[in-house]
């Protein structure tokens, strides 16, 4: 008889004005995995947040496992067997690897004992679900791909029966998302309980046995996997109909605008992260680079936005150079028309203690247009960014809220906003939707495509091959550092994902 | 978002914990006072009255918090760009020399009134000289700004023991310490401005460099929130990767903002030098640039709550000294001890009692824990 691991009941949360969740009830079946979608904001993390002990209801009850819990703390939560990997990873980033793990587990006093008896443990985990990581690298040395394994690994470690992953695969490639799924239904045939949140509703039609659907702070339906589709789904969370993939007229490539050439960049430790890359992007087109996160995309993108020094190589904009193995500076490149939207928005794009009018003049904060001499403009800022908050639809539309109590998608519709509007010539996107709902992704790729038909240059990374496909009208496939192929835009995801796996490359090399 | 970024109301932000901070520095203060077996109560009056009781008391009360405000200023503008500037003790001792040379110079040939000027502009000059090279020294080639400024302090004091037994002292003097500035070095009191609300005031140092104090704590509130300036140093504080992403260049904007911390050391200096005793003698400083640190803390990095951190400093100097004349029990050092105890609960441990408070609040009414109310529908 199928039992509830989790039933939440009558939850209530608002955060001053906003109520982030509102009469929310949800049964999760033990031994099962329940996913649970809705737009940006819908209170989603909140509501599992409130499970995991990081936020209070206002009122409800929380039953685990048939029993009322009262849930104060995470570490609460972890005695009840419950697991969580964040939207937004909560790592040491100068730790490393095992150092984190252990973290807040430590079985004695003594750290060296822990460490031994965590690493052999770690090495079983590792090998029974094949998550591979370097156990001594430190956080900040690892891709974003491989941080979130560890963030697997730490609810694992700590013994988790019911295990919350919220949006785990944004930043994941499908094959990397297979192999998590392939993680997570081992997890249910042991019996544990899989809580998923995501955007991606072709994940929750792949894997889920129930979903529950949130709008708004409410739950608007619940409905057995099997019985239900794709477009319901989109239908159901947004309330109107959504095209998943946007259409696009041809692209009319004019005059190469951005040209790389002979690139190469290393990372801290002096690997070769991009190794001789050349390639153009053109006036009117969308060029994508595909590849498995930590395949050297990051780097590339730092180097042409002058973040990172480049070991060697030119990068010509508009046709005059950029100076990438020498004192290229961001803020200059972004005079000349390079526009960047980072990949990492909480450390790069976004300063989180900021309020949102701050963060959406990041970058451009010594335009005059947003100063009186040498202050800040005040009124023209919160203006200009009252002018984004209702164009590109943030939620809630406050710029005095701080930016970290925007939802995860929010977030990044603020940095898209605020490069994007400052109608660039050349714009380089990194990972332009993760974490974006499927109304969000509609309006993002649109605009982009707009961009395109300006005559603006577009270079897109992407580790979603789906996004890649419908937005790009060529696409580059990147491998160690390397770029492997170039294919168009009606490329099957099968051969993208081969010469991802560099699977072309190893057969020329013999 | 998943961060837990509960927040208190602000009544409760910035005063609520504040009290609860100093009344349990003060109740451990009080078992001391017990230990030597003084009445705890009785220490308590004579402190607050010692500070505000009376005229004279005021006057001085304010005049060590003109001290702290500037070195408190001085430590926040750094603190906003992520440096912990430590050298701020140092930075004001320099920031004596620049005031030296200046008044040792024009003292006989010109009013106060353009002799104050100048030495305003040589104290803040020496004093940013004194923080700008551990500044370089931590854009440039990495070393800790924490490590630096410490040695700068041990520097400091060095070059101007070297300086006060040698070229600066008069000869024939055995003092360690520069000639008396003539009367045109001597700053105007601010005595009668307490005298107006009707309290007598024998003798006390308090001068216009109360004024400039509070001058100073609005420009760097001005600087810090509204300028581009202060923009820069707050991303940098916060996030350097967004720094370098938004074309901050990281070598300006340490050096910048550890200048102008330094400045503000520096002009320390103008009220005891200046505005009391109209000399420059070793050890003036006497740690003002430590307490500093503590009324940074204290006041949230905020000019207001600096001000108001700097007057309760100045009570504790001003009633502390008071209390060990009026009770033979508590000697000076334990005056010490108090001053430690607050900084201890109201800096150091800042955040002890925050997490208890925010769960109590939390459990009383969980709506109040959330951010300020915002517009429009929740999404
Ligand atoms: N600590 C907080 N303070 C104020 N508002 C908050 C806080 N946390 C969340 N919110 C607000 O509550 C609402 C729900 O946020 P939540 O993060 O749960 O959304 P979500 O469904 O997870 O969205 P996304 O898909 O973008 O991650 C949003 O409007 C958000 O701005
Ligand atoms: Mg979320």
């Amino acid at each position: 008889m199928a039992q509830a691991a989790i039933e939440l009941i009558g939850i209530n949360k608002s955060f001053g004005a906003v109520r982030a969740n509102r009469d929310i009830n949800l049964e999760v079946t033990r031994g099962t995995i329940h996913g649970i979608v809705g737009e940006n904001g819908a209170g989603k993390s909140t509501l599992m947040s409130i499970l995991y002990g990081f936020y209070q209801a206002d009122s409800g009850e929380i039953r685990v496992g048939g029993k009322p819990a009262s849930i104060k703390t995470s570490n609460d939560a972890i005695a009840l067997g419950i697991g969580m990997v964040h939207q937004h990873f909560m790592l040491v980033d100068n730790f490393s690897v095992l150092e984190n793990i252990i973290l807040g587990a430590e079985s004695n006093a003594l750290l060296k004992s822990s460490i031994t008896k965590a690493r052999s443990e770690l090495d079983r985990l590792e090998r029974e679900y094949g998550l591979e990581v370097d156990p001594d690298a430190l956080i900040e040395e690892l891709p974003v791909g491989l941080q979130q394994r560890v963030e697997i690994l730490k609810a694992l470690y700590r013994g988790a029966e019911i295990l919350i992953l919220d949006e785990p695969t944004g930043v994941l490639t499908p094959a990397e998302a297979d192999h998590l799924f392939r993680i997570l239904k081992q997890l249910k045939e042991q019996g544990k309980t899989v809580v998923l949140i995501t955007h991606k509703l072709r994940e929750i039609m792949a894997i889920t046995d129930t979903v529950s659907v949130m709008r708004q702070g409410t739950m608007v339906a619940t409905r057995e996997t099997s019985k239900t589709t794709v477009e319901e789904l989109a239908e159901l969370m947004v309330g109107r109909r959504v095209l998943l993939r946007v259409e696009k007229g041809e692209a009319e490539a004019g005059a190469v605008k951005l040209s790389v050439r002979n690139l190469t960049v290393k990372d801290q430790r002096g690997v070769t992260m991009v190794d001789d890359v050349s390639l153009d992007v053109r006036a009117g087109e969308i060029v994508g680079i595909a590849g498995v996160a930590g395949n050297g995309q990051s780097e590339l993108l730092e180097a042409i936005s002058g973040i990172r020094r480049a070991v060697s190589g030119t990068v010509m904009l508009d046709g005059k150079p950029i100076d990438v193995t020498g004192v290229a500076d961001p803020g200059e490149l972004r005079d000349r028309g390079l526009a960047h939207v980072p990949e990492d928005r909480h450390h790069v794009g976004l300063v989180l203690a900021f309020e949102e009018h701050e963060n959406s003049i990041l970058g451009y904060h010594d335009k005059q247009r947003f100063l009186k001499g040498p202050f800040l403009n005040v009124d023209a800022i919160m203006a200009d960014a009252k002018d984004k908050i209702a164009k590109y639809d943030i939620r809630p539309g406050n710029p005095r809220l701080k930016t970290a109590n925007f939802s995860g998608g929010n977030q990044q519709k603020i940095v898209l906003a605020r490069e994007i509007e400052q109608d660039p010539g050349v714009l380089i996107v990194g990972q332009p939707t993760r974490g974006v709902d499927v109304g969000a992704i509609e309006f993002i790729h649109k605009r982009l495509i707009a961009m395109r038909d300006q005559g603006k240059a577009v270079l897109v990374v992407s580790v979603e091959l789906d996004e890649i496909r419908s937005l790009c009208d060529r696409i580059l496939v990147m491998f160690a550092g390397r770029i492997v192929g170039e294919r168009g835009p009606d490329a099957t995801e099968g051969e993208l994902g081969l010469l991802m796996a560099g699977v072309e490359q190893q057969e020329a090399a013999q | 978002m998943s961060t837990p970024y509960a927040k208190l109301p602000a009544w409760a932000d910035y005063g609520l914990i504040p009290l609860i901070n100093l009344s349990v520095a003060f109740i451990v203060a009080g078992l001391v006072v017990v230990l030597v077996g003084e009445n705890p109560f009785r220490a308590a009056v004579i402190l607050v009255e010692g500070a505000f009781g009376k005229g004279t008391g005021i006057a001085f009360t304010l005049f060590y918090a003109t001290t702290f405000i500037f070195t408190g200023l001085s430590v926040a503008v750094a603190a906003h760009c992520s440096l912990f500037n430590i050298g701020t003790e140092g930075q004001a001792y320099i920031g004596g020399l620049g005031i030296a040379l200046v008044c040792l110079s024009f003292d006989a040939t010109l009013p106060w009134w353009l002799i104050f000027p100048m030495a305003i502009v040589a104290a803040a000059a020496f004093g940013a000289l004194w923080g700008l090279i551990p500044a370089y020294l931590q854009a440039k080639r990495g070393s800790h700004i924490v490590i630096t400024t410490i040695m700068f302090n041990f520097i400091a004091a060095s070059v101007m023991v070297y300086l006060l037994v040698g070229p600066l002292k008069p000869a024939g003097s055995q003092a360690p310490q520069t000639r008396n500035f003539l009367s045109g070095a001597e700053l105007p009191k601010l005595n009668w401005v307490i005298e107006l609300f009707g309290a007598k005031i024998r003798s006390a140092p308090l001068n216009v460099c109360f004024l400039l104090a509070l001058v100073m704590a609005f420009l760097v509130w001005l600087l810090i929130w509204r300028t581009r300036l202060g923009y820069e140093m707050r991303t940098y504080g916060h996030s350097p990767k967004a720094a370098r992403y938004a074309g901050i260049s990281e070598t300006r904007i340490i050096i910048t903002a550890m200048m102008i911390s330094g400045a503000l050391a520096g002009m320390m200096a103008l009220n005891p030098v200046m505005g009391d005793q109209h000399n420059v003698a070793i050890d003036f400083v006497s740690g003002a640039g430590y307490v500093g640190i503590a009324v940074a803390l204290m006041g949230r990095l905020h000019p207001v709550g600096i001000v108001l951190a700097a007057i309760l400093f100045g009570m504790l100097y001003q009633g502390g000294a008071e209390l060990a004349f009026e009770m033979p029990a508590i000697s000076r050092d334990m005056i010490v001890i108090i001053q430690g105890l607050v900084i201890l609960f109201a800096g150091a441990l800042e955040h002890m009692f925050r997490p208890y408070i925010q769960a109590l609040f939390a459990s009383v009414s969980p709506k109040t824990v959330g951010m300020e109310a915002v517009k429009g529908k929740g999404a």
